[in-house]
């Protein structure tokens, strides 16, 4: 059936923020989908709250919203634009839950518009246990035994007819967030409330454990006509018990029989039709249990998801793309495979290699956090990595992993076993770790029951590698067989991996195995494993004898490196830069390469550049690349921190880094050198010092003074970086932290309190400058500056300081050499003397809030940067405010915006109980939202809407503040008093308030509660205190303000953190507001933002705006040249 | 195994060679070089008799990982000449398993040939087509001499390899020899009897029409016409096997006497030759197609199926086909009206199509109760999609000629 023409108009609803279980895969498969349904001539508006996304791009979508993505927002879209069709299946789980509360709250029979990719009828009866259940054992299948409760009594009284050990599992989350395993009944208790309170439908499953078993998942596909096929089969090298976006997992799945695997695929094929998913894909998966061949059913996901993003990428079958099409009523086999081109779409891709996929974890930003791996998904990020076979793809995608630190591994053989019991993001560290000391197979079976095929060849690769090691007392490199040096390079070790084993360096053996003639082949990924011809230049590394990828001859080639996988502070801001590079990069005539191994980004679609190297983004591999394609030069600036650390080697071997130059980027990022650079512009940075030994580090701190800043050098995202207050804090830091970067030296700078922080991104063709925007920051200076909301244009400063900012950031990018974009954060403190600006930090590369820019302004920054990469210049691009700025000889830049935007910053603190929520110069967060508006307060409370925080407009607000903080609370409690709200305050805050006048209610801290309880309870020996605790608790119970937050009696928490770490009044706090849910702040600057929000925006009506609407207004009054 | 001292060699009729090591037997062998995509079912496809006389290229990577099993056996024991992988396994970790690859082919006699660049072989093999090939195992052996004698073996068209496999007098096909668990339960009671001519027969097809309630003799290809009219069946099935059906005569001429007397299911090389007595021309395909993931189209029911394919030679296509093809390539669109050719036994309607290039997959014969299917409907290895063929085997039973 050719696709429908009575829809014209289809809305697409994207994903939100970045956050853990749902990260830029929504943006892959969005955007996949925009471009798809474009090109079948249907107008397309999209919802989404991420500017960092490439799909809300304005080329992207006809009409595009970033807004929050709740349903009074969308509600209010879908009445101005009156689409024809919701389609919801790409945005993960965040579109589907909105899609289902539209139809329930009657918005899409209220305005005709049909869901289409999925119905209502499907959804529930994938995504409601009880009827998930039902409609398994309709078609023979079982799930795990189970019940659905909706309180603790439900639940204890549902022990009766389950046995522990049970998982537990909210409903409607995703990424199991709020689930977890129970063995006791105290942990069933615990897990349980947790799950209920993170379900928002308060309804908990408490389920059968079937951890051990074999855990696999299937990439299913329907269209209308019931035609039905699998893409992909995913096996968990973790068996169950441990959540699937935080397994190994490999693909295809490599240890089941052909009739194990039909089984699985029929049950696939049952379950898709039963559920009633007429037109699209599907994500479902099984446990298996070889033992008693068992088989239950753990889940269906009626949508794209993770797993289907990796599918993709894993065969070459652009999953999101058919469903697309698929919705709009193509069947599968009127759609092309576009690799072979000649055949039809309703195929299986058969693969001649292995996938593997390894997560990527944060846990050393969450020292408190639980690392344990369980069934509630806590990595960041992924990288994926293909090779011949599953040793070479292993060891492939363990170096992808781009870790900082090394894992720490135990002395005792013991230690080590307990350790490999436990999942945890080092585990396959411990187990090869553990075959090098001589651990049997068997022993690490019985404390992980991981496959043995899979332990045999994770024990094949450690055999090998002695195999190696026998050569360096035998003359090592040079001495080593070329037979033994091939089979090592066939199994997947890096060259540096080598040069440890044989005691030399990575160079030797590359330099051995050029001699030798071991260079790595590239083959495609053709989904038909070289069945058909293939058309599709995406290619990997392996060590054969055909190569594939043979240069394109009529281009100049240009290599764009990406940024590996996501991480805090390293995620899809740096895909959209390298997106948007590739994209100019064959506009101006290049053939734009692309290098990366992050499957769930944009730019490992095939489609994006004209070839894909799905690789390792370590020195060895991209030189491997470049000797294969022989480019014009490497782009290193748009990918983060990954590319800029191999820049200097690549630089030595003499590969042309494009844009600002290796020596450029020295300038910027060494100490010293960029100091001389400050002195020679007069301008200021703070007091800072460069320490490489505890005691330098005192005497440097004693020379700038207290407090300072400490972090390890050449880190992103604010790594191990803290403010210390004094000479303990810091032997305490030193001693603990620095471990992070152990090569590199530890900075010490003078931290500047009470400050505003300002980020500024420009462009730089060497000589002009173009500034992108300055952004004002809402947190003071000392929270990182990725955690930070931050505002175009400018709040509160003036004509002048601005001034200063942009002749500053002219002068820093003329004199460093910039060539492309460059980002610079500033402070300005308050002085008797006046505000004085200082220089904090000079990337000389794309910043993470290049794309909030470019939505902010209209300016595609990343774009006007590969321009002048390109050699073009800026004064030729004919950019916004260029004219009127040489007219005033002023640093060009877009003036006069009249809305403002807010971007703010979603952490992850729900996903980690018991970690402390306050801000700090460590990166935490894992996403951003935008909010648009008309003013500041509303951007503001848009942005905190689009992160899922309703700031109440009345209630009951509790502020515990610092004294440092009380002038300022003063100032907010006022605002709050005399917008009717009731204030709630501890003892010095409540007589800080009482002095001014406001009225307040005095409550416990949640340390007097403890004091009192004891004390009444006589383990108290001062007696005045007993006396006191006596009294108090004849008139009631002792009821601290972590009881009434406990009890939901607290509508907004304002609190300013004092000192750190566990245990504290503070800690609890914010401890029990995350858990509940309550919105809560903990910087002054923000509060300040949120209270004008809470009072300026009484009325009901929702605004909206259309970023193609705002971009032409924006052009209206500059005569700006956009794409 | 990721490698061996053992040098195994791969040479094709065209020159080319490919270095690697040997596993499995050490020794030497001749045949048609094919590739199987499969990434499951390896055991399934070696012991498949219509390999016979072929070399398997595994175009999945690591061939060997759960073992060998008695229950996945296709026939008495392995029937392709030798293997080609990238990496073998050893390993036999799955209970329904117990014996390991590697050792179970040395054991059998196979030799296989590991540490290959198959991705570069399946290549050439597509490129140039099926072609002669040697894969030898051993340390006696030079690629020159290889190459020589590669290029002095006979070919696979015009061959009658089905002699070389077909049973020696007839049997009954025993439940207890098939399955694990003895024989499946008796459906629905009725019990068909079943002929089966064994051109080279895979247990999986014996197994599904048990299951489906059929008794079934077994017979050997050269049985006639009248001994098996004999033996009384309700519905004769042409079974599949080896190479080209042209040569295959004896078994037209039989299957001519049979049409329009007994309901008739051919499979495979059963569809071939059963195409051939009924007036459809054959001819070898460049490089078959070996896999278990090919897209198939039932035009009567306008639905897809993903079927198991292991054949090198097709049945001609009626000329719409080649229209359409030279046309726009869109297969799916060709009306099921158009796809009916005439025959001496009145109306044949193609059923199904390849959608990769448009080679027969199915015909009717519907006025003399004939039915039959190229690809693999029984599996093992491969998707189920095509399991009701043997339902509607079962109903053409029922009905009668």
């Amino acid at each position: 059936m050719p696709r429908r023409t009575d829809i014209h108009k289809i809305l697409l609803l994207g994903s939100g923020p970045i956050v853990i279980g749902q990260a830029c895969e929504f943006d892959y498969s969005g955007t996949q989908a925009c471009k798809v349904l474009m090109e079948e001539g249907y107008e397309v508006v999209l919802v989404n709250s991420n500017p960092a996304t490439i799909m809300t791009d304005p080329a992207f979508a006809h009409r595009t919203y970033i807004e929050p993505l709740v349903p009074e927002v969308v509600t209010r879209i879908i009445e101005v634009e009156r689409p024809d069709a919701l389609l919801p299946t790409l945005g993960g789980q965040t579109a589907l839950n909105l899609a289902v509360a539209l139809q329930e709250g009657g918005v899409l029979e209220r305005f005709s518009v049909e869901m289409i990719g999925v119905n209502y009828e499907a959804i529930r009866r994938a995504e409601s246990r009880d009827e998930f259940r039902d409609a398994m054992s309709s078609i023979g299948l079982r799930v795990p035994d189970s019940a659905v409760v909706n309180s603790l009594n439900e639940a204890r009284d549902a022990l009766d007819e389950l046995k522990l050990p049970l998982i537990i599992r909210p409903s409607f989350t995703l990424g199991g967030h709020g689930g977890g395993v129970a063995a006791t009944d105290a942990e069933f208790d615990e897990v349980v409330l947790a799950g209920l309170d993170a379900s928002p439908t308060h309804q908990v499953l408490l389920e059968e454990s079937v951890i051990g078993w074999k855990e696999f998942e299937l990439e299913v596909m329907r269209d209308i006509k019931d035609n039905v096929i699998i893409v992909c089969s995913i096996e968990n090298i973790d068996p169950m018990g441990v959540h699937t976006g935080d397994s190994l997992t490999v693909a295809p799945q490599q240890t089941l029989t052909d009739r194990q695997y039909q089984r699985l695929r029929n049950a696939s094929l049952a379950i898709i039709r039963a559920i009633g998913v007429d037109s699209g894909g599907s994500n479902i998966q099984f446990a298996y249990s070889p033992e008693t061949d068992g088989l239950v059913v753990i889940e269906m996901n009626p949508r794209v998801s993770r797993s289907s993003a990796l599918a993709s990428k894993a065969t070459g079958f652009p999953i999101a793309k058919i469903a697309a099409r698929l919705a709009v009523g193509y069947t599968l086999d009127e759609i092309r495979n576009d690799i072979t081109r000649t055949t039809p779409a309703c195929f299986e891709p058969a693969l001649d290699y292995v996938v593997v996929k390894t997560p990527r974890w944060a846990f050393e930003k969450f020292p408190l956090a639980d690392a344990r791996l369980t069934t509630h998904m806590k990595s960041v990020g992924e990288n994926m990595a293909i090779g011949r076979t599953f040793k070479e793809a292993f060891q492939k995608s363990m170096r992808s992993r781009e870790l900082d630190v090394k894992p720490d591994i135990p002395a005792a053989n013991g230690a080590l076993l307990a350790l490999i019991s436990i999942p945890s993001a080092e585990r396959y560290d411990f187990i090869l770790e553990a075959y090098r000391r001589g651990v049997t197979l068997q022993e690490i079976f019985e404390v992980t029951r991981i496959d043995k095929w899979f332990l045999e060849e994770l024990q094949e690769i450690v055999e090998a590698e002695n195999a190696i090691k026998a050569w360096a007392d035998r003359g090592g490199v040079f001495a080593i067989s070329r037979s033994d040096l091939w089979h090592a390079k066939r199994l997947g070790f890096s060259d540096a991996r080598l040069a440890q084993f044989l005691g030399c360096a990575e160079m030797d053996v590359r330099t051995r195995r050029k001699v030798e003639g071991i260079v790595p082949t590239y083959k495609g990924v053709d989904t038909c494993a070289a069945e058909f011809e293939a058309y599709a230049p995406y290619f990997y590394s392996t060590y054969e004898e055909e190569n594939e990828a043979v240069p394109v001859a009529d281009k100049q080639r240009v290599l764009i490196l990406g940024s590996g996988p996501n991480r805090i502070g390293q995620g899809i801001e740096f895909d959209y830069c390298c997106v948007h590079a590739v994209m100019e990069m064959q506009r101006q005539g290049y053939c734009a390469v692309m290098v990366n191994c992050n499957p769930e980004t944009v730019s490992t679609d095939y489609d994006i550049s004209d070839r894909l190297y799905f690789e390792p983004l370590t020195f060895e591999d991209v030189m491997n690349i470049v000797e294969n394609e022989q480019p014009m030069g490497v782009v290193v600036q748009f990918g983060g921190q990954t590319p800029l650390k191999i820049a200097e080697r690549l630089h030595a071997a003499g590969v042309p880094i494009l844009g600002t130059s290796q020596d450029a980027i020295d300038l910027a990022e060494d100490r010293r050198r960029f100091g001389e650079v400050l002195e020679h512009l007069g301008l200021q940075a703070p007091p800072y010092g460069t320490a490489r030994s505890e005691k330098e580090a005192l005497d440097i701190a004693e020379r700038i003074g207290f407090p300072v800043l400490v972090r390890p050098s050449y880190v992103l995202g604010g790594r191990a970086m803290e403010i210390v207050y004094d000479r303990d804090g810091l032997r305490r830091y030193i001693r603990t932290a620095v471990k992070a970067s152990p090569h590199h030296p530890v900075l010490i700078d003078r931290f500047l309190e009470r400050s505003v922080e300002i980020d500024v991104d420009a462009v730089c063709d060497g000589e002009d400058v173009y500034i992108g925007a300055i952004m004002q920051h809402v947190e003071e200076a000392g929270v990182h500056s990725g955690d930070s909301a931050c505002v175009i244009p400018t709040v509160t400063l003036g004509g002048s300081v601005q001034e200063q900012i942009e002749q500053q950031t002219a002068a820093l990018a003329r004199e460093l050499g910039v060539v492309g974009l460059m980002n610079i954060q500033f402070a300005l403190q308050q002085a008797s003397d006046g505000a004085r600006l200082y220089v904090l930090e000079v990337n000389p590369r794309g910043s993470r809030t290049v794309p909030f820019v470019s939505k902010a302004t209209g300016v595609p920054l990343a774009r006007v940067a590969t321009q002048v990469i390109a050699g073009r210049r800026l004064r030729d691009l004919n950019l916004p405010g260029w004219g009127e700025a040489v007219r005033e000889k002023r640093v060009p830049r877009l003036r006069n915006l009249d809305h403002v935007a807010v971007k703010e910053a979603v952490l992850p603190f729900p996903r980690f109980p018991g970690v402390d929520t306050t801000l700090g110069p460590e990166m935490k967060s894992t996403g951003e939202v935008m909010g648009l508006a008309s003013n500041f307060p509303l951007a503001f409370d848009k942005s905190q809407l689009a992160t899922g925080i309703r700031l109440p407009r009345a209630g009951r607000v509790f502020l515990s503040v610092t004294d440092a903080d009380k002038d300022p609370a003063v100032l907010v409690a006022r605002m709050l008093w005399m917008a009717g709200c009731e204030l709630l305050a501890t003892h010095w805050t409540h007589e800080a308030l009482a002095r001014n006048g406001i009225p307040s209610q005095l409550v416990l801290k949640f340390t007097e509660g403890e004091e009192l309880r004891l004390a009444a309870e006589g383990l108290c020996c001062d007696p005045e205190v007993q006396a006191g605790a006596r009294i108090l608790s004849r008139q009631g119970p002792i009821i601290t303000i972590v009881d009434l937050i406990e009890e939901g009696k607290v509508d907004l928490v304002i609190n300013t953190p004092r000192g750190r770490g566990a245990r504290t009044d503070g800690y609890e706090i914010r401890r029990a507001a995350v858990r509940r849910g309550i919105p809560t702040i903990t910087t002054m600057a923000a509060a300040l933002a949120a209270v004008q929000a809470m009072v300026s925006s009484t009325e009901d009506e929702v605004s909206v705006v259309c970023l193609q609407d705002l971009h032409k207004g924006l052009t209206a009054h500059t005569s700006g040249q956009r794409d | 195994m990721y490698r061996s001292d053992v040098p195994g060699y791969v040479v094709l009729e065209d020159g080319t060679a490919f270095l690697g090591f040997g596993f499995g037997a050490v020794g030497k062998a001749f045949g048609e070089m094919v590739f199987n995509t499969g990434m499951t079912g390896y055991q399934e496809m070696v012991t498949d008799p219509s390999y016979h006389g072929q070399i398997i290229t595994f175009t999945y990577p690591m061939i060997g990982n759960h073992g060998v099993g008695r229950w996945l056996m296709e026939s008495s024991g392995p029937k392709v000449g030798a293997v080609v992988v990238r990496e073998a396994k050893n390993t036999n970790y799955d209970r329904t398993c117990p014996e390991a690859w590697i050792d179970w082919l040395s054991a059998n006699g196979v030799v296989g040939v590991g540490g290959v660049d198959t991705r570069a072989l399946v290549g050439r093999v597509r490129r140039l087509g099926a072609m002669t090939a040697c894969v030898a195992a051993g340390h006696e052996f030079s690629v020159n001499k290889l190459l020589e004698e590669t290029r002095g073996f006979p070919g696979l068209s015009g061959r009658d390899l089905v002699q070389d496999l077909t049973c020696s007098a007839p049997y009954e096909a025993q439940a207890e020899e098939l399955f694990p668990d003895g024989p499946p339960p008796d459906l629905d009671g009725r019990r068909y009897h079943v002929v089966a001519f064994d051109y080279g027969i895979k247990y999986s097809i014996l197994r599904r029409l048990l299951a489906a309630g059929c008794r079934v003799t077994v017979v050997p290809a050269g049985y006639t016409a009248d001994a098996v009219l004999a033996l009384k069946p309700q519905g004769i099935l042409l079974s599949n096997g080896p190479g080209d059906p042209a040569p295959l005569t004896y078994a037209v001429h039989v299957i001519r006497n049979l049409v329009g007397v007994v309901p008739i299911f051919g499979i495979g090389l059963g569809h071939q030759l059963l195409s051939l007595a009924v007036g459809l021309g054959t001819f070898k395909l460049k490089a078959g197609h070996r896999g278990l993931n090919h897209p198939v189209k039932n035009y009567p029911r306008d639905s897809i199926e993903i079927t198991s394919q292991n054949h090198g030679f097709a049945v001609e296509p009626p000329p719409v086909v080649a229209q359409v093809l030279a046309r726009d390539g869109d297969l799916s669109a060709i009306p099921a009206e158009v796809l009916w050719m005439d025959s001496a036994y009145g109306p044949v309607r193609v059923t199904h199509l390849s959608l990769n290039d448009g080679t027969v997959e199915g015909l009717e014969l519907p006025d003399v109760a004939v039915l039959s299917v190229q690809n693999q409907p029984e599996a093992g290895p491969g998707p189920h999609d095509g399991l009701y063929m043997f339902q509607r085997f079962i109903e053409l039973m029922e009905r009668g000629v």
